[in-house]
């Protein structure tokens, strides 16, 4: 029978341990994880990165939910377990969820230390370690104020640079001397402290803080040791972490400092391992991800039998502020046996520093520049005897055997074994070998095969060099991803080549294009299918066996192969009598679940798809057309009561809200479209973070876009002011318009605005008045082909044949 | 003991089946998707994804192979198998095209269709 596995924790390391199980064997557990995050696996080293707003939360996910449906891994989100009873081998979650175990994996990660201050507990008082942290530091960020970090190590930098990238002042309080003194040497330190400065941060150090104050309830500054008073809207603590191992104590697993495993990663229970940061290892606890993923491996490999034994391992540290380029590794504490080979350069601020014992590399410091930083740490790991190469070891690699500084030519002639990615221990022949025996052309595709750059991405560079001398000039670093693999074209110059070439069916972009395949995939038939029915109103003949299956039977397939069937409800507002209509369909087709949508109309789930048709006709009957809630296209337009009814409502926003929804029914557009019209800023149809929101105002009508409330949460963009509902109408249509004729396949307003710019878009469409009138009729003339109720089309007969079987015969037909 | 044979059913003609789409025939309790392909040649698999059961009938067909509805697993016309880093296989039955006629292959035995 399968063994199970229960894994508390869903961070960085037991992900990776996962990877390497189930490449061993997929089959060998059942496994279920319990997270006390409400939320898949993202990469924790990329979270200063989404503070300071260069990526955005789903582009660090690296297990999304179809990772664990695919690999039969029973998540649970948002699931804290309080309790593990070793007896009856069990765990139980907050909530009273039991699970029982064969195998029980911890992997609790650290907890942020917070100083027991006076004021601790105020609102406004965060640490830095998971995505609602870097939630709350966003919200605080919007009301601007100032920032005060306690801790000047590596978070605590990180979260001071991200939220002056967002636009607060920010101050640094670091109790010692210099900054990261526990990675840097003083002189580094100095340096550091330095570049942090010129980027407009505040640093203080040997100052200890005394009190955080607060006003109602809510932090207001801090005071520090010697009387200063620093006014303060948020305070971050970045002081250092504990390994979480509480769980495991309270069970009676032997903990010191953290949770004691063995070598191969076993507690004191036989039955119960654990990895990542919650575990103490002969004497050492670990903060960062390479001893974690080498522990993932040992473990994994025990776990299907093998002996594999993680023995410790030496850590080199990046800052990850954009413009700092630093890197340290090992020991460098002055002692009696120890010597240091020092280089500064003060005109270009580069600062290296060497530290040995009995000729072999023990520390490395680089500031200002790091190429070499990797080539280092090789040399510290494997202990290489650099008597030989002594007076030229500091110059770094390029320098060794009087070869030139090519960059390029320094990565070439690095050994087999040199590791290029220090998070997932990744070394040089790994992805030489990747690239050439796969045939890889991308950076993604090398990240994904490798894993090389895909965790905290300071080598990327590194990789592309390595690329590039691997595949010499058919490296190309700024090419665009290909729509799919049947094509080198990105999706902007299939639009545009169907433009320029006239090309005006799927085959004759394949031909033309010199598509790789015969009849392309499921990824780039329904683009090419949109951009045609898009560019070409009126001439195209959609092409169902391109389109997905929603947008083929319009409606939503279910998990069971059933329907989903959600009619149009203008605006929201509905009768007496399609109430009536709805309740009558829903008993005459047994339909076992109806459900009021978020888009504020009515769903019925479970319909048979022999009996689509029929349900189609007597919807039909009774008025309504088809509410599309499958299509990429205009989804809903969700109002307020507005000025009928509500005492705020300054203009009739669900009049206003029907009349675009009548409007612009039935029209493709890249990604599906949703809108909303408010009455007044108290905005109650949330407006704001609809691909196109109206609020209405006094004086008239404020139009917003690029909002998101999906996988990813982010708020409106102003796009301006209409004063009246046909001038609001004319900006609402030429911005979709635009956005038809830019958007990528599956790319959502806001992607497309942050891809070609708000700014860009605002002009298009308030500063060109023809450019605007042109979009509109173009919008227009496209409608005259797409509004057709498809529902009413395919009761009348249009391909019938989807919906019946070709052949029925049972064992009778046969005998 | 039980005497297997293979029947030939006739089940419709190639133009019932849309280019690059399916049709099912349901055999008692068994579901089959019949798919053309861009070359109109005709596969029979069953219309159950080794994944998690979706309706292979509704996915898009492309290339000698059909692309799952529901999770976009993709799988061989030919063979049933599925392609590239996942796993498993669906059954798959044989056809013969007579002229315009589809002929589904089916082992008969003593006590019925299998
Ligand atoms: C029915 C409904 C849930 C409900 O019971 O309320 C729903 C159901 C589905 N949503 Fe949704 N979404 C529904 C409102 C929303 C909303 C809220 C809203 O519209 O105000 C959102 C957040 C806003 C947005 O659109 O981003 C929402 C964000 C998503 C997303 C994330 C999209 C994104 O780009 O971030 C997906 C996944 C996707 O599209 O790839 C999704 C996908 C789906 C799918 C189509 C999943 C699927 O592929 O099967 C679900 C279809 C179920 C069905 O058969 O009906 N649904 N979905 C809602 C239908 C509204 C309607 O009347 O048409
Ligand atoms: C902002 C930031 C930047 C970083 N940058 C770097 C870097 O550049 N380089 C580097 O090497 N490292 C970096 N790190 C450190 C690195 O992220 C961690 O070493 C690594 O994530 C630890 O992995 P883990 O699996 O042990 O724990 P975590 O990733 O912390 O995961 C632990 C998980 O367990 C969950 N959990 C805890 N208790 C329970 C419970 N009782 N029940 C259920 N679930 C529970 C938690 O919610 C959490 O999701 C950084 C960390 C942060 C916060
Ligand atoms: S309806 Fe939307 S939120 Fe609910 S399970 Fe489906 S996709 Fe997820
Ligand atoms: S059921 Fe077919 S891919 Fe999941």
């Amino acid at each position: 029978m399968t063994q199970k596995l229960v894994i508390i924790g869903n961070g960085m390391a037991p992900g990776r341990m996962l990877e390497h199980l189930f490449e061993e064997d997929a089959t060998a557990y059942d496994v279920t994880i319990f997270n006390a995050e409400p939320r898949v696996n993202y990469n924790r080293l990329m979270l200063s990165p989404v503070l300071s707003g260069e990526k955005t939360y789903e582009d660090i996910i690296t297990h999304d939910d179809a990772w664990y449906e695919a690999n039969n891994v029973t998540l649970l989100k948002g699931a804290k377990i309080t309790e593990i009873d070793r007896n009856l081998k069990t765990v139980t979650s907050e909530a009273g969820v039991v699970a029982s175990y064969d195998k029980l994996v911890i992997a609790t990660g650290s907890n942020p230390f917070i100083i027991p201050l006076p004021g601790h507990d105020l609102d406004g008082v965060l640490v830095y370690r998971d995505l609602d942290d870097v939630g709350a530091m966003l919200t605080a960020a919007k009301s601007k104020g100032r920032a005060v970090v306690i801790g000047g190590g590596l978070l605590g930098l990180e979260a001071a640079a991200g939220l002056k990238a967002r636009g607060m002042d920010v101050t640094v309080l670091h109790l010692m001397p210099t900054l990261m003194e526990r990675q840097l040497d003083p002189a580094a330190g100095y340096l550091l402290e330095k570049a942090i400065k010129d980027k407009g941060i505040e640093v203080l150090t040997e100052v200890n803080s005394k009190e955080i104050l607060g006003k109602d309830g809510r932090v207001s500054g801090i005071t520090l040791d010697d009387g200063t008073v620093i006014d303060a809207s948020i305070v971050i603590m970045a002081v250092g972490i504990r390994p979480s191992f509480s769980l495991a104590k309270d069970a009676d697993i032997d903990c010191n400092r953290g949770i004691l495993v063995d070598d191969k990663m076993q507690t004191s229970d036989p039955d119960v391992y654990a990895l990542g940061e919650c575990v103490e290892h002969r004497g050492d606890c670990y903060g960062l991800v390479a001893p974690l993923y080498e522990m993932a491996k040992v473990l994994a490999n025990n776990l299907t039998g093998g002996n594999a034994e993680f023995t410790g391992s030496v850590t080199a540290t990046k800052l990850k502020v954009t413009g700092v380029d630093l890197y340290s590794a090992g020991d460098f504490a002055e002692a009696d046996d120890r010597e240091e080979i020092v280089l500064r350069d003060a005109a270009q601020g580069i600062y290296k520093r060497l530290v040995l014992k009995e000729n072999r590399i023990i520390g490395a410091v680089q500031y200002g520049e790091t190429t070499d930083g990797p080539w280092f740490f090789d040399l510290l790991k494997k202990g290489t005897d650099i008597s030989e190469m002594r007076d030229s070891l500091i110059f770094g690699q390029a320098y060794q055997g009087g070869a030139s500084l090519d960059p390029m030519q320094a990565v070439a002639a690095l050994p087999d074994d040199a590791e290029i990615c220090g998070c997932n221990g990744i070394c040089k022949s790994v992805i030489v070998t990747a690239i050439t025996d796969k045939k890889l052309n991308t950076l993604d595709e090398v990240r994904s095969h490798t894993k090389a750059s895909a965790s905290c991405g300071t080598c990327t560079g590194l990789v592309e060099q390595l690329m590039s001398v691997t595949l010499g000039d058919t490296y190309d670093p700024s090419k665009v991803a290909a729509v799919c693999p049947c094509t080198d074209l990105g999706h902007d110059d299939v639009r545009r080549l169907i433009q320029v070439k006239s090309l005006k069916s799927i085959p004759a972009v394949m031909q033309e294009l010199e598509w790789k395949t015969s009849c392309g995939c499921a990824k780039c038939r329904p683009a090419l299918n949109y951009y045609l029915v898009s560019d070409w109103p009126g001439e195209y003949e959609d092409d169902y066996q391109s389109r997905y299956i929603n947008e083929r039977v319009h409606a939503n397939i279910q998990k069971d192969g059933t329907y989903s069937v959600v009619p149009r409800m203008w605006g929201g507002m509905t009768s007496s009598d399609e109430l009536r209509a709805i309740a009558d369909v829903v008993d005459k087709f047994d339909i076992p679940a109806v459900k009021v949508t978020g888009g504020q109309r009515i769903d019925m789930l479970g319909v048979k798809k022999e009996d689509l048709l029929g349900v189609w006709s007597d919807l039909g009957d009774a008025g309504f057309v088809s509410g599309q809630a499958y299509a990429k296209g205009l989804r809903t337009v969700k109002t307020c009561v507005g000025s009928d009814w509500c005492r705020f409502g300054t203009q009739d926003s669900t009049g206003f809200g029907i009349r675009i929804e009548k409007f612009m029914w039935g029209s493709w557009t890249p990604a599906k479209l949703k809108l909303a019209v408010s009455g007044c800023p108290r905005n109650c149809s949330e407006a704001t973070c609809k691909d196109i929101g109206v609020i209405c105002v006094d004086s008239g009508y404020d139009i917003h876009f690029a909002g998101a409330a999906g996988l990813d949460i982010k708020g409106t963009e102003l796009l301006g002011h209409a004063s009246s509902e046909d001038e609001a109408l004319e900006y609402i249509v030429a911005l979709t318009q635009l956005y038809r004729e830019q958007g990528h396949y599956l790319e959502r307003i806001y992607k497309w605005a942050k891809r070609v710019g708000v700014d860009e878009i605002r002009s298009q469409i308030l500063d060109d008045d023809i450019g605007r009138k042109n979009l509109y009729q173009r919008f227009v003339y496209s409608q005259k082909f797409a509004q057709h109720d498809p529902w009413s089309e395919r009761v009348s007969g249009k391909d019938k044949h989807e919906f019946n079987p070709l052949a029925i015969f049972g064992q009778e037909a046969a005998e | 003991m039980n005497a297997f044979k293979k029947n030939w059913i006739k089940i419709g003609k190639l133009s019932d089946i849309p280019k690059r789409g399916s049709r099912c025939v349901k055999n008692g309790d068994l579901t089959i998707a019949l798919f053309r392909s861009a070359d109109d040649k005709v596969f029979a698999l069953e219309d159950k994804c080794p994944h998690k059961n979706g309706p292979l009938s509704q996915g898009i067909v492309h290339d000698g192979c059909v692309t799952c509805p529901l999770h976009n697993w993709v799988i061989s016309l030919e063979t049933g198998e599925v392609q590239g880093p996942d796993e498993g296989s669906t059954l798959s039955f044989p056809i013969k095209q007579d002229g315009d006629d589809i002929l589904l292959g089916l082992q008969t035995s003593s006590d019925g269709i299998k």
